[in-house]
């Protein structure tokens, strides 16, 4: 069944400024005439015409850079923001019309830390069930294996947790109404390594009680830990599927190269004639040929005479490898 | 690496705010022209570190000592021969190229022949002659990356602190700004980096990894690996970062 579905949504940001109601905005625009710098401008493209689907149960990212639209999208869809085209409706619900509907049904968690910094852990979650005309004794379960983690520091003021205890803290607020939906904007973002891992084990332990998770990240390898991935880059989805289905759609081989003069090695790989294109991917360089049928024994050949240790292995591309090769098909 | 100068040399670094100790006796010395991963989980301790580092901190005790001044006597000093960039704030998007220059060229004390002349150099290396005079905000993001970083070593500095300079930056442009880094160790700056891509660290000369304020290890990233029987830093930072009782 599905849970989200997205038609052709678009929106387009006029530049900042070119509103020219504050004071702030008259000088900048005035600025900008004396320099004969666009003022109403052409805007920004935030998202043009995304479509999409996602099924009830799905745990479901958006992998790509900040600007891609990630934010837009997400706001869209817990109508926080209008499209300026196309439509989308979150359990069946119109996301412009049953407004009211969506924002009960769903629970958002913004990429910027929005709980109240000055109410204490306690008061935040109080707070968000009340809104929600529940209590925290009545959907205690919900969060329980989250919130018990923070419970012990309830009287904390929320703007003096540590990082990981605000996202646990903002998950909790997001879930206290029992969401049938949950959007969770750029939870692991600025976030170490070790946290970013059990952030994503608490996500799957959710997903295993039905809840439909629509997660986004500009971390790449996180893509592998979704159901379903769609890889987004400037307003457009560039390719949507399971992290296999992605990886597969990669028809070209990667060799991961090394040696022991790095620097060298890539300006060295960049010269053969077969290379279509050489980057780091940690203590390797990924290199791609433009003949499909290159073996790594004939690349280990070329590299002979200046980098005899060279190793050189057909490996299986990752997320970042295709989303570099969307990247340069679109231009 | 050994054979050149320390440029940083930490000994014995403590740093308390009240009973709580950020910086738990740290002991390092980072090389001219090194490439120098300052990694550890988030309250780890390293934000610590860099303000002292970078002169805007005094710490509790020890010593400390960049560019060869020390950071108690002289941290005006040491704000002169550092650059400093960050992905959260590098660029003023409502100035002009040209504008951030001069503001930033000013604000590390430069005089204004010098900014001017900087100025036209920097320009005409990136490549930005057309772009001048287009504000911040209407550039791609590739180029801010590039200006922010040479911006940042506008005034020729020894050492240059970047603090997660590529997060939330496309896989393209993250490894373009690689090759600049590269570029700028291999001149003989200094290159002080913390970030939470951990394959960026297998890029760094050499990797320390904080832990509940103390550094718990500090290697190449091949002896790191070798010696916690990893096949990535990311594993390695796994088995190292989770120390004690962070949430």
């Amino acid at each position: 069944m599905n849970n989200v579905v997205v038609e052709n949504i678009s929106k387009r940001y006029k530049k900042a400024g070119a509103s020219g109601n504050t004071p702030i905005d008259k000088i900048k625009n005035a600025r900008a005439r004396k320099k004969g710098l666009n003022t109403a401008g052409d805007g920004i493209q935030a998202l043009d015409s995304v479509s999409f689907r996602v099924d009830s149960g799905e745990l479901f990212g958006f992998i790509g850079p900040d600007g891609a639209g990630k934010t837009s999208l997400f706001r869209i869809l817990v109508s926080l923001l209008l499209p300026d085209s196309g439509k989308a409706t979150v359990c069946g619900f119109d996301v412009v019309k049953d407004y009211k509907k969506i924002r009960n049904i769903s629970g958002y968690m913004p990429g910027k830390f929005s709980l109240y910094q000055d109410l204490t852990v306690e008061e935040n979650l109080a707070f968000f069930a009340t809104i929600f005309g529940t209590t925290i004794p009545d959907n205690y379960h919900l969060v329980k294996d989250i919130y018990s983690q923070i419970e012990p520091f309830k009287d904390r003021r929320a703007g003096a947790l540590s990082g990981g205890m605000k996202q646990k803290l903002a998950l909790s607020c997001a879930m206290i109404h029992k969401p049938e939906i949950l959007f969770l904007d750029e939870p692991t973002t600025g976030v170490d390594a070790v946290s970013r891992k059990e952030f994503w084990e608490m996500l799957h332990k959710l997903k295993g009680n039905g809840i439909t998770i629509i997660v986004s990240t500009p971390y790449m390898d996180e893509a592998s830990l979704c159901d379903r991935v769609a890889l987004i880059q400037a307003g457009t989805i560039l390719n949507i599927g399971t992290p296999k289905q992605i990886i597969d759609g990669f028809d070209s081989p990667v060799f991961a190269v090394r040696s022991e003069n790095p620097h060298q090695l890539i300006n060295d790989l960049e010269k053969l004639p077969d290379c279509e294109s050489v980057y780091p991917f940690g203590q390797y360089l990924h290199y791609i040929p433009k003949n499909k049928n290159s073996k790594p024994e004939e690349l280990a050949m070329a590299l002979r005479a200046h980098h005899p240790q060279a190793e050189v292995l057909r490996v299986t591309p990752d997320i970042e490898d295709c989303f570099i090769n969307l990247m340069k098909e679109k231009k | 690496m050994n054979g050149s100068a320390p440029i940083i040399t930490v000994k014995n670094l403590v740093k308390k705010f009240g009973s709580f100790t950020a910086n738990d006796h740290l002991n390092f010395d980072v090389y001219k022209g090194e490439i120098f991963g300052f990694l550890g989980a988030n309250g780890a301790g390293k934000t610590t570190a860099m303000k002292i580092l970078c002169g805007l901190s005094h710490p509790t005790s020890g010593e400390a000592k960049v560019a060869g001044y020390d950071v108690y006597h002289e941290p005006n000093k040491i704000k002169n021969c550092i650059g400093y960039m960050s992905q959260k704030f590098s660029l003023y998007e409502d100035l002009t190229v040209v504008e951030n220059i001069r503001f930033f060229g000013g604000i590390y004390g430069m005089d204004r022949k010098k900014i001017k002349i900087k100025s036209r150099q920097l320009i005409e290396k990136l490549g930005l002659t057309d772009a001048a005079d287009k504000l911040i905000a209407d550039l791609p993001l590739g180029w801010r990356q590039k200006l922010a970083f040479s911006v940042a070593m506008v005034h020729d500095p020894d050492i240059v602190f970047l603090d997660e300079p590529t997060s939330g930056v496309d896989p393209i442009t993250r490894r373009q700004f690689w090759t600049q880094i590269y570029e700028a160790a291999s001149e003989g700056v200094t290159i002080f980096l913390t970030t939470h891509y951990m394959d960026e660290a297998e890029y760094c000369d050499r990797v320390s990894i904080m832990v509940d304020g103390r550094i718990a290890a500090l290697d190449t990233p091949g002896k790191l690996k070798e010696a916690f029987g990893a096949d990535s830093m990311n594993e390695v930072f796994l088995k190292l970062a989770r120390g004690g009782s962070d949430n």
